[in-house]
């Protein structure tokens, strides 16, 4: 029987999808909203560390598994491995309701002014496609506003001179500090440096009827037993589906969006959980796949007015893609500053996301999360021993002496970088997989270098001379959890496949509401930003229809 | 493969039967870790055998896993059951690697007999060492590895040795979270009172 057509298909129920289908269904639109994974819970999975989204050797706890799911990275020299969804050059992002936002490590930056503009205030340097967003921060803060306040952080900007501005203050009082943060904050301060509670998609108080925060020392890469992380699994996609509006199809894999021959996008094709082909028709269709899921789906979307896939045929579908280059350093201190109160990462600094002489913007550094004790067997000094009895003895003696400072550093984008279909290879269900393929600009490692040296002196202040540091390698592409950029926003359709709406240039029933949008990524982790983003489409795709823009084909 | 198919025996107890032992200990612990329906989809190990590995290769590879994480007064890989973790995986998310396993395995007693003219099992402590540093750093007769190099295979092992003990008892290692034990985590955590607010 064929699927009742609806207003809106929404594809992918991760941070950006949840939040659209919320907005969508509130404003009486009837809406499906389409998962490739399942619901998850903690029972799972539990606090398994080496089946989790962090550390995932034995599979990612919730999706997707090595059994179906493949890509294809392309070698600097040109030569392809298939990578498998539990191994890092897949670059991941959870397949279930919610998204990484059911396991992330919660942190809820909004990016700041200067994030928006990187361009104009920096100028684009040699190999890249740096530009200026086409909205600015102002026009996403009350978009922000609504993310703090419908899902739920924790935060307070008082001692942070470079927090963006803000009409109103986040709904929760910030997290304490634990002991490693207090250490970090006497040694900040003899640098006048300005530390500050890390904002956390995290209930310090109970909030939106979940209870308070217990502090697991397996939070980040695990979903919480007490659903006290707030995500869209547990906040705005509930909120869709008790309109009465929103329908939820887990298990469905999207396979195509159906483009008519007038170049309208008709609805989608999508295996249900049975790997049965059906189709839902739609007056408009959104795509919230992550920035390598999102590409994937419009470059296998090929149509006759759209021979290279949907709204692709200036080929900037895919490009540009960006993650973060995560670096830092790792610090022993004299004594023990471990303490049992999870997830460990509470304190950040703002100092060097911009205004570094002779660079451009720069990150956030903050303690790190706690590390799980197989993933602390790779937190080494150069040329420590691996195993024996110096390694027993170095467990042991440092693993609760060890603060590890760190920071997700902006990328300057790069046109080659880029997600493409992989011309032989298909995954379960007979759709071509993704080949990424790239490399960093030279300026990241610069950029990263800096703030390596940063997180390395903040921690020779505290008075330890055992401290190392790490910096990312040329190699590429970036992406990881933190992907974005391929389906980049503006105002030319030359050099951009939305408009400042995530509408597509060239189809304009058909938008995009992911971290695929972000021009830049900033120097923050983006999971705020793409919710924000969720809600400024969202709000678009309402007030349009409200006034009369049904997108009726 | 049938020159170390041993069946080795230890203080009276056959080693077979102090593995069956350890195997319904893990056995136990992960049904109180895990939901019933965990512990039912893995169901119980065949009785008397190992899943992948011949109990020969089994006795190998935990020689080798000693060595990475040698008992001293904390547990070494051995005692936690580290060999269990890995026959487990390589009949599971691991079995891309079971080949690997056998290969190097081969080669690695051969390049035991080539530089110490003995098994590697019946190596000293400090020969053994020797022969897993000289896999480490790729030091070794050129003619015996070629698919894995020796670095490869025991890179490969280590890390499954790390993941073994360090890991959760469900998956087959770490007995009792002797591991968190050494580093001083509680565990299970005590939730539920009012500690942390």
């Amino acid at each position: 029987m064929a699927n009742k057509h609806v207003n809106a298909v929404i594809v992918g129920a991760g941070a950006g999808g949840g939040v659209v289908s919320k907005v969508l269904a509130e404003a009486g639109l009837s809406v499906v909203l389409l998962e490739r994974g399942t619901w998850q819970t903690f029972d799972d999975h539990t606090d398994d560390e080496l089946f989790s989204q962090r550390t995932t050797v034995l599979g990612n706890a919730y999706g997707p598994d090595d059994a179906r799911y493949c890509r294809v990275c392309e070698n600097p020299d040109g030569s392809t491995r298939i990578v498998l969804p539990s191994e890092s050059g897949y670059n991941n992002v959870a397949a279930c309701v919610g998204s990484g936002t059911l396991s992330y490590g919660a942190m809820a930056w909004r990016f700041m002014p200067q994030d928006f503009k990187m361009r104009s205030t920096y100028g684009c340097p040699e190999g890249s496609t740096l530009d200026d967003w086409p909205i600015s921060y102002e026009d996403l803060e009350h978009c922000y506003e609504r993310a703090e306040w419908e899902i739920g952080v924790a935060g307070d900007d008082s001692t942070n001179p470079f927090a963006a501005p803000r009409r109103k203050p986040r709904p929760m009082p910030a997290f304490p500090y634990n002991k490693e943060a207090r250490v970090l904050i006497k040694a900040a301060e003899r640098l006048k440096w300005h530390p500050f509670p890390i904002p956390m998609l995290r209930n310090s108080i109970p909030y939106g009827g979940r209870p308070q925060c217990i502090h697991m020392r397996s939070c980040v890469g695990f979903a919480c037993p007490i659903n006290a992380k707030c995500g869209t699994q547990n906040t705005v996609i509930p909120a869709a589906l008790a309109t009465g509006n929103c329908e939820l199809r887990t298990n469905t894999v999207v396979s195509e969006v159906m483009i008519d021959e007038r170049g309208h996008a008709r609805g989608v094709r999508y295996f249900d959980s049975n790997d049965r082909l059906q189709e839902q028709t739609a007056d408009l269709v959104v795509v919230s796949a992550s920035a390598t899921e999102t590409a994937r789906l419009l470059l296998n979307s090929k149509s006759k007015l759209f021979p290279n896939g949907a709204g692709n045929n200036n080929d900037w579908v895919g490009r540009n893609l960006q993650g973060h280059a995560y670096c830092g350093a790792d610090g022993l201190m004299p004594e023990e500053i471990y303490e049992e109160a999870g997830p460990g990462a509470c304190v950040a600094f703002s100092d060097f996301n911009h205004g570094n002489s002779g660079l451009r913007g720069g990150g956030m550094l903050c303690n790190e999360f706690i590390p799980l004790p197989y993933l602390y067997t790779g937190i080494r000094p150069p040329g420590a021993p691996r195993w024996g009895l110096a390694h027993k003895e170095f467990q042991r003696r440092n693993y609760k002496r060890t603060i590890r400072v760190k920071g997700p550093v902006q990328e300057m984008p790069v046109f080659e970088s880029r997600v493409r279909i992989d011309p032989a290879l298909k995954d379960h269900w007979g759709i071509p997989v993704v080949r990424l393929s790239g490399h960093r600009h030279p300026h990241d490692i610069e950029i990263a270098k800096f703030i390596v040296g940063k997180a390395e002196q903040l921690l020779r202040e505290t008075g330890t001379s055992e401290v190392w540091t790490s910096v990312p390698g040329a190699g590429g592409p970036s992406g990881g959890q933190h992907q974005a950029g391929t389906c980049r926003m503006g105002n030319d359709p030359k050099t951009s496949v939305t408009n400042r709406y995530g509408q597509m240039h060239e189809i304009d029933n058909l938008f995009v509401a992911d971290g695929s949008l972000n021009v830049t990524n900033g120097g923050f982790n983006p999971a705020l930003t793409i919710m924000a983003l969720g809600y400024w489409v969202g709000e678009y795709i309402a007030k349009e229809w409200k006034s009369g823009a049904h997108f009726h084909v | 493969m049938n020159k170390m198919d041993l069946d080795g025996k230890r203080g009276g107890v056959s080693r077979r039967t102090c593995l069956k032992l350890i195997a319904t200990a893990a056995g136990g612990v992960a049904a109180g870790v895990g939901s019933a329906k965990f512990v039912g989809r893995l169901g119980r190990a065949p009785e008397g055998t190992w899943r992948v590995l011949t109990a020969g290769e089994a006795s190998l590879v935990e020689a080798i896993a000693e060595q990475i994480i040698p008992a001293d007064r904390d547990p070494g890989a051995r005692e936690v059951g580290v060999i269990f973790f890995i026959d487990r995986q390589l009949d599971g998310p691991y079995r891309r690697f079971a080949a690997k396993y056998r290969a190097g395995l081969v080669c690695l007693a051969q390049t035991s007999q080539a530089v110490f003219s003995k098994p590697f099992e019946s190596l000293a402590w400090g020969d053994q060492t020797k022969l897993l540093q000289m896999l480490e750093s790729n030091k070794i007769p050129k003619d015996i590895w070629t698919k894995p190099s020796a670095s490869e295979f025991f890179n490969l092992v280590r890390d499954h040795v790390m993941q073994g003990f360090y890991g959760s008892p469900r998956h087959g290692g770490n007995r009792n979270y002797a591991s968190y034990k050494m580093l001083g985590l509680e565990y299970p955590r005590v939730i539920g009172q009012n500690r942390y607010g």
